[in-house]
């Protein structure tokens, strides 16, 4: 054994090279664990778009869709629901619709593309409950406002556009999804127009 | 910063400690060959096997309807899910193609004479677990070979008088094998048996360090203590566990230096893991056979049933004996005379490097009957093929025979005082 | 020794499942590559075999975007039933009902490739001959007593066994020589041998739709390798010095 000068520099290096790419190398096998973990290809088909027939609803009426699990109304309001929405808009979390529960096309005071039909989630935005559509009897939970839902888990409020009233503990308004108009009588819910 | 965090950590568990005495301090023999690495690759295909393991269970549906459809939505509608499955699936074979050259290094150096004896046979101990757990985690798919492959070991255990048939019917849980078997084997698969092999190879490694590393040349490299001038001692700072009673030679530690050339070896064997892997996970009908790919049929068995490669072996000394219970007690024998080799070796010599040319023969005739063996068993049995069964069959025994009697007074060569490098 | 190690691990004899039919099989030149080919093999299953065999593991948009098909092309073209696109490729037909058409209920195909091999398929599909004992007029050559009838017939045509007259050892004899069409089938026989490779080969793509891709990241992982284990080995020499 010699004690010949170790070049430490060069020592130094290789350790930290060969510990980076070892590095790099357990990132890599740990793509295929961390990545096994999204939808499956059978849960996305399971979670695909839904399409609604909404030609024979009639105003007031609630169509309910299953969309990757969860439920989905499409209310077609009457001119009476969509009136009475600029009455209240001072009693409203969130009444200009900031918050991002909504793509963009239905960011407006209607929260929706045709205001007619109105498209959500049905799970309140507090606890996960789903709420009950009241298109008439709202009155006995808010004041002045005719129809809405109401969720009968912890009481919250959301008007006939999903906006949630103040005073009650769900802080956001209902989530509108991604949909479009395949033709007049069809919403294709999950999914937005132009989207593959 | 980091010294305080370590002091805090040493005064509550022994952490620096044990990471000198097992990997900094740890007097390693400085003459380790290539056969040495097959430890450290056991280790890795470990780890790999469990982590793998456990992420396909995570979609993996264990009952007789669900079970083939599962391992193909794996194969198919998870992110991934291939390489998981064919990691595993490869893992299992490479598995065994380390420990037996882990073991046949034994074999050569005489790693398991005294005082090793336990350490062998907890390796011994580890090889079986691992067979049970290959057996039963090639039921899971639910192909063809799968329930035609289990159907014909569990019968094996039918040949065992009087209780046989009961104790059959006991382990299948059902008549036929069924969906009962599958979820006992599932189980034991992922959780038992895998707990049992991760305490035996902590057990390993234990008795190993206690005893030490024995190496090529089958020389010791603990030396009396004072018998040997300082400077000879090897230059490097051992953990004091090792040289209060013994003056250590020719030894280096096994971090760095072993640390370093395993990961070269990690690196060639990962090639060849790979090459399997990405590109022929069937490894022409070895590691996944072709009838798998179709799901269990009670109805109808395929035309050529053969077990996995790692257990021809041992299903040809069982087909090359006429008789069903002779033919089990053989195969099982054919296991249990390897546990016993500290016992039936008599020699007093090691290593291969200087015992009689009888030896090298002796072991050189068992290597390649294992081999043929090994191939025999993956053909279909022909009146030709029995009878070359049945030599291989013979000279595999013979060479346990043969050591028993002449290893007591075998002509070695002499044995150097030191390790040679 | 090393030597010994390596020839041992490379010790893969490879007729492991030798045991199979007795008809030598031609050679089915699959190209996973040839997008076309795979289409028309995909085309001529969803017409011809999907009424029976279903391909119940893998799903109609995976098979479109591997094999290059556009969404809604694949639908109006290859998907017959009205099902999702991301549904499983299955059939209506119930098992019950295909035992006791067929004897045994047609098997499912996703996996018919690696169960049989390419050669296998290839040479099978191109060996139905007429065979007026058998309940569907047909035999098989390559799989004896088959209870499946000549779909391709209308493709193909229906081919015989044909004899011709020889002089062997001063003595006439009939010999077999192969099969022979009737020449009413829509194809030519070449045009029938390619339309088959073309089955066989999205037949190969079913067993595994992953080979493409995982071909490829096996180059990348060789790349890696190659890298940590030229660092490895340096740092291995490096420390090594030591010791010298």
């Amino acid at each position: 054994m010699s004690n010949a000068p170790v070049d430490k520099g060069r020592r130094r290096f290789l350790t930290v090279a060969t510990g980076v790419v070892g590095g790099a190398g357990a990132v890599g096998v740990a793509v295929p664990f961390i990545a096994s973990w999204n939808p499956s290809a059978r849960a996305k088909n399971a979670g695909a778009p839904v399409e609604v027939n909404i030609a024979k609803a009639e105003p007031g009426q609630m169509i309910r869709v299953k969309w990757r699990g969860k439920p989905v109304w499409v209310v077609r309001r009457s001119t009476e629901m969509l009136d009475g929405l600029k009455t209240h808009e001072d009693r409203l979390r969130d009444p200009n619709s900031e918050e991002p529960q909504q793509p963009s096309y239905a960011a407006n005071e209607y929260r929706s593309i045709k205001k007619e039909f109105f498209v959500a989630v049905g799970i309140c935005t507090h606890l996960g409950c789903s709420p009950s559509y009241l298109p008439k009897e709202m009155e006995e939970h808010v004041e002045g406002v005719e129809s809405g839902f109401f969720c009968p888990c912890h009481g919250s409020t959301y008007d006939i556009a999903g906006r949630v009233f103040q005073g009650v503990p769900a802080p956001l308004n209902l989530v509108v999804p991604p949909h479009y108009y395949v033709d007049d009588n069809t919403i294709l819910v999950g999914e937005d127009k132009g989207q593959a | 910063m980091a010294n305080k965090f370590v002091e805090w950590i040493d005064a509550r568990i022994p952490m620096t400690k044990t990471w000198n005495i097992h990997l900094a301090q740890y007097p390693a023999p400085k003459n380790f060959n290539f056969w040495y690495l097959f430890g450290v690759l056991a280790m890795l295909v470990l780890v790999n096997q469990i982590l793998t393991g456990v992420w396909l269970t995570m979609n993996y549906v264990p009952s007789s309807e669900g079970a083939f459809a599962s391992v193909e939505y794996i194969m198919r509608d998870i992110d991934y899910g291939w390489l998981l499955r064919y990691m595993h699936s490869t893992g299992a074979s490479a598995f065994f193609i380390v420990v037996y050259l882990h073991m046949f290094r034994g074999m050569l150096y005489g790693s398991y004479q005294k005082p090793r004896e336990l350490l062998w046979l907890f390796g011994m101990f580890i090889f079986l677990v691992l067979m049970a757990e290959a057996f039963m985690g090639y039921l899971l798919p639910w192909g063809q070979m799968s329930y035609w492959g289990a159907q014909v070991i569990i019968s094996l255990f039918g040949a065992i008088p009087v209780i046989g048939d009961d104790l059959t019917l006991w382990i299948r849980g059902d008549y036929v094998i069924s969906g009962a078997t599958l979820n006992r084997f599932f189980a034991l698969h992922v959780i038992a048996l895998p707990l049992v092999l991760v305490i035996l190879v902590f057990l390993h490694i234990i008795a190993l360090h206690e005893v030490g590393s024995n190496n090529p040349d089958g020389v010791p490299i603990k030396k009396p203590k004072g018998s040997v001038p300082d400077e000879e001692k090897p230059k490097f700072k051992f953990h004091e566990r090792f040289t209060k009673k013994y003056d250590i030679v020719d030894a280096i530690p096994f971090y760095p230096y072993y640390i370093v050339k395993d990961l070269v070896g990690i690196g060639i064997f990962l090639f060849l893991f790979c090459y399997v892997i990405f590109f022929m996970p069937e490894m022409g009908g070895f590691f996944l056979e072709p009838p798998n790919f179709e799901p269990a049929n009670p109805l109808k068995t395929p035309e050529h049933i053969a077990p996995v490669w790692y257990f021809t072996p041992f299903y040809a000394i069982l087909r090359a004996v006429p008789d069903k219970l002779f033919g089990v007690i053989l195969m099982f024998a054919s296991i249990v005379l390897l546990a016993l080799l500290p016992w039936l070796d008599r020699g007093r010599v090691r290593s291969i490097r200087y015992r009689s040319i009888l030896h090298k023969l002796n072991l050189a005739v068992f290597s390649v009957s294992f081999l043929v063996l090994g191939y025999l068993g993956t053909q279909p049995a022909t009146p030709t093929s029995t009878m070359f069964a049945q030599i291989f069959t013979f000279l595999y025994f013979a060479f346990f025979v043969l050591l028993f009697f002449y290893s007591k007074r075998e002509k070695t060569k002499p044995v150097p005082e030191r390790v040679t490098s | 020794m090393k030597k010994l190690l390596i020839a041992l691990v490379t010790f893969i004899p490879s007729l492991v499942f030798a045991a199979g039919p007795t008809v030598p099989l031609d050679e089915a030149k699959v190209d996973l590559h040839d997008k076309a080919s795979l289409q028309r093999g995909a085309q001529l299953f969803m017409n011809y075999c999907l009424g029976c065999h279903s391909l119940q593991y893998a799903r109609y948009n995976r098979m479109f975007e591997d094999l290059g098909i556009p969404e809604d092309v694949g639908q109006k073209n290859l998907q017959f039933t009205g099902e999702k696109e991301g549904d499983l490729i299955t059939n209506n037909m119930s098992e019950e009902k295909a035992g006791a058409w067929f004897g045994n209920p047609p098997p499912d195909l996703t996996n018919v490739a690696r169960v049989r091999g390419p050669d296998w398929i290839y040479t099978y599909l191109r060996s139905f001959y007429r065979d007026d004992s058998r309940p569907f007029g047909v035999n098989n050559s390559v799989f004896p007593n088959v209870g499946m009838p000549h779909v391709l017939q209308e493709l193909q045509g229906l081919p015989e066994k044909t004899y011709e007259e020889r002089r062997i050892d001063g003595e006439m004899k009939k010999v077999y020589v192969g099969l022979k069409t009737d020449g009413k089938g829509r194809l030519t026989e070449s045009e029938y041998d390619q339309a088959m490779l073309d089955l066989t080969s999205f037949l190969v793509y079913m067993g595994e739709p992953m080979k493409l891709e995982q071909r490829r990241m096996g180059w990348f992982v060789f790349g890696f390798l190659l890298v940590f284990t030229i660092l490895a080995w340096l740092l291995k020499k490096e420390f090594w010095k030591d010791l010298k």
